[in-house]
């Protein structure tokens, strides 16, 4: 095939620009397992820092992980019932709320954990535990689920769904475990992804909430490349590189598929 | 009523954790020295108001570069299919879920002082050209997390888009810019104003990557969080969010009326 | 026969006084009065938005109707029960299958919710298969499916659980013509083996012709007619009904004795006295020059296959249409001698 001049420059500007993202991954992966930075490559390579991270950070990693799940599991009891009310009731109520959820995430970090600091903070058991983090995570992350599962819902016709169970005797519970459930799989899959990922890299709000006991990871990078050597603050990149990806990749591969199989009624 | 009884979690939780502390923080932005004056002081106070506007300048022109970038990267892998496109793509679209420490790492990690860019300016000039620790670097660390999201957004806007508006205008003779100024852009634009808005309002609510290049930058964030921090100011620093909270989220509002879903901000 | 489900015989529907004013105002339904015979197979006819759908849900038991309305099942008085409790048997206009089972389990939702044992539900749903000639497509998901099996797989799966009422909504909108003819003849043969009391909505005539025991022409909410189809399509009592149903002429003149005075000549109508007479176009006959009431002018002639059908100009404001089953060729501006026989004319007030 042959290509325009065009094709060749677009080509090369795109090129840049994707080195300009990468070449920093690049360049953390490989001061996280280089010796010495300073000296470069040819100081040998070596997993001294990962290593050192670990015994450093491991609290906060899983930590991280914790409260990732922990977010995970609030957002669906409370974000999949409330999908479900926005979608089958349509009014300008629901509207509302809608908006109202999305605040959290319009707003900035910062005043959201500002906020919760000035109402909360007195209460010490509270203030300290990882609890408060979770609220932060919950608020920031609760729209992202119910807008996934409302999409999905959205696009199946739900009330005829639900409305030809109820035909066949079905009661509320039953048809929430048998119809609705089961084919929001998707939606809720998204979600989830979307949740957690968020979760383990959200900053802005869990650095203003943290305490030295509750860090998380990312609270946890910020410190390290504030106060230790360019090698650990790699190394814990690279760590934090190697949870990410599985999670970004799991997105990726729903999204594509789904196009192709979308729910078809007729 | 039932609906009511399966939003109620949600609805309790959001209550109690972000209304009921909203409200206490617009309280609190009125009760300090200030009293409600406090929320005239990014206007009226000379460091708060630089600090305002230079906040927006930067999250103003990184949109705009943003856009601009993304733009043509954007339509160029929408358009063409060839060997290595996937893998472009994933490069592009992996930093998404970068915090912006992590994305303040890799700006110093290239233009730093022991960065890429100073190494390499060291061995050809002699000079080190370091920039992360200045507005500069600010610059580059917003574009480095704007790009994925505008990119995508446009992607997706791109397939949209009716091929045969463009065979058309080609058919009447338009040159290949023409048919970008005149169909695509045109046609972009509700995905281009959006995720520009989104682009912007997360500019001007980003914390992190100014937090990690220095908590010396002059950008509205940082301020409120000396204010918090360094000054024990709660009632200023309440006052100072609580404005760039309307700010933000007027920039959302103006995305969502321009087009249908939003793709979300965070940084 | 099972009994976990509660097998009901068949029932008598009766609506009475039933209403329904949607909460942003819009009045659905007028208060109506329905009796529907056990093993009756009624039709609800009309154009959209003139509440057949509003009543067939109420029937259902997905809408409540307006304080005062009752619906009876046989003697009970099923008003206060959600349709979870009416055991009736639903078909939907998009069929509403479920997309995350197949379609033996489709078929057996309504039984597991009634907790009915494997065995016997294995074999109710194995009858279900046989009836609607689905057996091969037992394990298959319902994508994998056409318009016409789908169809099937709902009325299996309303039927399963051997409800004493099958209320239908519209089945056969969703598919092509051909289909929906032969799909027509099957519900119909299975409606009248089944002995089971139908609700079927449409705005089909034809269905609703070949379908229906009693057919209820409604308008803007309210029942115009209810009668059998030969009631319906020879005596509409209403205008509208005249007008809905197939095509009806309509001519005005002047009343003379027992005859109309017409733009084109003097029309013996007979005994009745009225400025107004109706017929349909099958009713017009090309006579020979001598018996003619009319001698009409061919404005257009459309060959339809099985028959032609006329526009006629006999001096009126509006043409007339005729329908006749001659095979000889009619070109427009031939002149036709025509007459309608004085006992196919209808008044109307």
């Amino acid at each position: 095939m042959k290509h325009t001049k065009r094709f060749y420059l677009q080509l090369i500007f795109t090129v840049s620009v994707c080195a300009f993202l990468m070449i920093p991954v690049v360049l953390s992966i490989l001061a996280g397992v280089t010796e010495n930075f300073f000296i470069g490559i040819s100081s040998g390579f070596t997993l001294r820092w990962v290593v050192e991270v670990w015994a450093l950070y491991h609290k906060t990693i899983f930590l991280s992980i914790g409260i990732a799940l922990a977010t995970l599991a609030v957002t669906l009891l409370i974000g999949v019932p409330a999908a479900y009310v926005l979608a089958r009731r349509q009014n300008r109520y629901t509207r509302w709320i809608e908006e109202l959820m999305v605040l959290p995430v319009a707003v900035p970090g910062l005043a959201t954990a500002l906020a919760l600091i000035l109402l909360y903070g007195q209460f010490r058991g509270f203030r300290i535990s990882w609890t408060f983090i979770l609220v932060g995570h919950v608020l920031f992350t609760l729209p992202f689920m119910v807008r996934s599962v409302l999409a999905v819902m959205g696009a199946i016709d739900l009330k005829t769904l639900e409305d030809a169970a109820a035909s066949l005797g079905a009661t509320f519970m039953q048809r929430f475990l048998h119809v609705i459930l089961p084919n929001c799989r998707q939606g809720i899959l998204a979600g989830a992804l979307m949740v957690v990922t968020l979760s383990m890299g959200e900053f802005n709000i869990t650095w203003m909430l943290h305490t030295p006991l509750t860090m998380t990871l990312p609270v946890g990078l910020a410190d390290s490349y504030a106060s230790m050597r360019l090698e650990i603050g790699s190394a814990y990149t690279i760590i934090f590189f190697f949870m990410i990806i599985p999670l970004l990749v799991a997105m990726q591969w729903m999204s594509e598929p789904a196009k192709a199989r979308k729910p078809s009624h007729g | 009523m039932r609906h009511i009884a399966l939003l109620l979690p949600a609805l309790t939780i959001f209550s109690a954790f972000w209304l009921l502390p909203m409200a206490r923080l617009v309280a609190v932005g009125a009760s300090g020295e200030m009293g409600i004056a406090a929320y005239w002081a990014v206007v009226t106070d000379e460091r708060y108001f630089s600090s305002l506007v230079s906040t927006v300048v930067l999250s103003a022109v990184v949109t705009l570069a943003t856009i601009i970038i993304s733009g043509i990267a954007g339509m160029f892998l929408q358009r063409n299919r060839f060997f290595g496109r996937s893998f472009l793509l994933a490069t592009l679209t992996f930093p998404l879920a970068f915090p912006g420490v992590v994305v303040g790492f890799m700006v110093i990690l290239l233009v730093g002082r022991q960065g890429l860019i100073g190494s390499v300016t060291e061995w050809l000039f002699g000079e080190k050209l370091v920039l992360a620790y200045s507005m500069t670097g600010l610059f580059l660390g917003y574009l480095y997390f704007s790009i994925p999201r505008v990119i995508l957004t446009i992607m997706a806007a791109a397939e949209k888009l009716d091929g045969a508006l463009e065979e058309a205008a080609r058919s009447l003779g338009a040159s290949p810019w023409q048919v970008i100024r005149d169909v695509m852009i045109p046609g972009l634009k509700p995905a281009l104003i959006s995720s520009g808005a989104i682009c912007f309002a997360t500019s001007m609510g980003a914390f992190g990557t100014a937090f990690t290049l220095a908590t010396k930058i002059n950008v509205l964030p940082i301020t409120i969080y000396s204010e918090f921090t360094n000054y024990a100011n709660f009632s200023l620093a309440a006052a100072l969010s609580i404005v760039l909270g309307l700010i933000t989220w007027l920039a959302l509002a103006l995305a969502r009326s321009m087009a249908g879903s939003t793709v979300a901000a965070a940084a | 026969m099972g009994s976990a489900t509660n097998t009901l015989s068949t029932v008598s529907i009766r609506l009475a006084g039933c209403a329904k004013t949607f909460p942003d105002g819009t009045r659905a339904l007028e208060p109506v009065h329905l009796d529907i015979n056990p093993g009756e197979t009624l039709v609800l006819l009309g154009p959209s938005g003139c509440g057949k759908t509003t009543m067939l849900r109420i029937i259902a038991g997905l809408e409540q109707p307006d304080a005062g309305g009752q619906v009876f099942f046989g003697e009970l008085d099923v008003t206060p029960l959600p349709i979870e409790q009416r055991h009736v048997g639903m078909v939907f206009q998009s069929y509403a299958l479920f997309p995350n089972m197949s379609v033996t389990e489709n078929i057996a939702y309504g039984l597991k919710v009634r907790g009915m044992g494997e065995a016997e539900k294995q074999q109710r749903v194995d009858e279900m298969l046989a009836m609607m000639h689905l057996d091969t497509f037992a394990g298959r998901s319902i994508d994998q499916l056409s318009g016409g099996q789908r169809q099937r797989v709902a009325l299996a799966r309303a039927l399963a659980v051997r409800p004493g009422v099958l209320l239908l909504d519209e089945p056969l909108t969703a598919l092509d013509a051909k289909l929906r003819e032969s799909l027509r003849a099957e519900i119909d043969r299975l409606l009248r083996s089944l002995k089971i009391t139908a609700v079927y909505v449409t705005h089909d005539q034809a269905e609703a012709m070949a379908l229906g025991d009693r057919i209820a022409v409604m308008e803007k909410g309210r029942i115009a007619q209810i009668g059998t189809p030969r009631d319906i399509y020879y005596r509409p009592t209403t205008r509208f009904v005249a007008d809905f149903i197939g095509t009806m002429n309509r001519v005005q003149g002047l009343a003379e004795g027992e005859n109309l005075r017409l733009p084109g000549g003097l029309l013996h109508v007979g005994p009745r006295v009225a400025n107004e007479i109706l017929f349909r176009p099958e009713d017009v006959r090309i006579v020979s020059t001598g018996d003619a009431q009319w001698h009409a002018k061919i404005v257009s002639a459309f060959f339809l296959g099985d028959r032609t059908r006329l526009i006629l100009d006999v001096g009126t404001e509006q043409p007339i249409t005729a329908e006749t089953v001659e095979r000889r060729e009619f070109k427009p501006g031939d002149v036709v001698p025509i007459t309608v026989d004085p006992g196919a004319l209808l008044f109307l007030e």
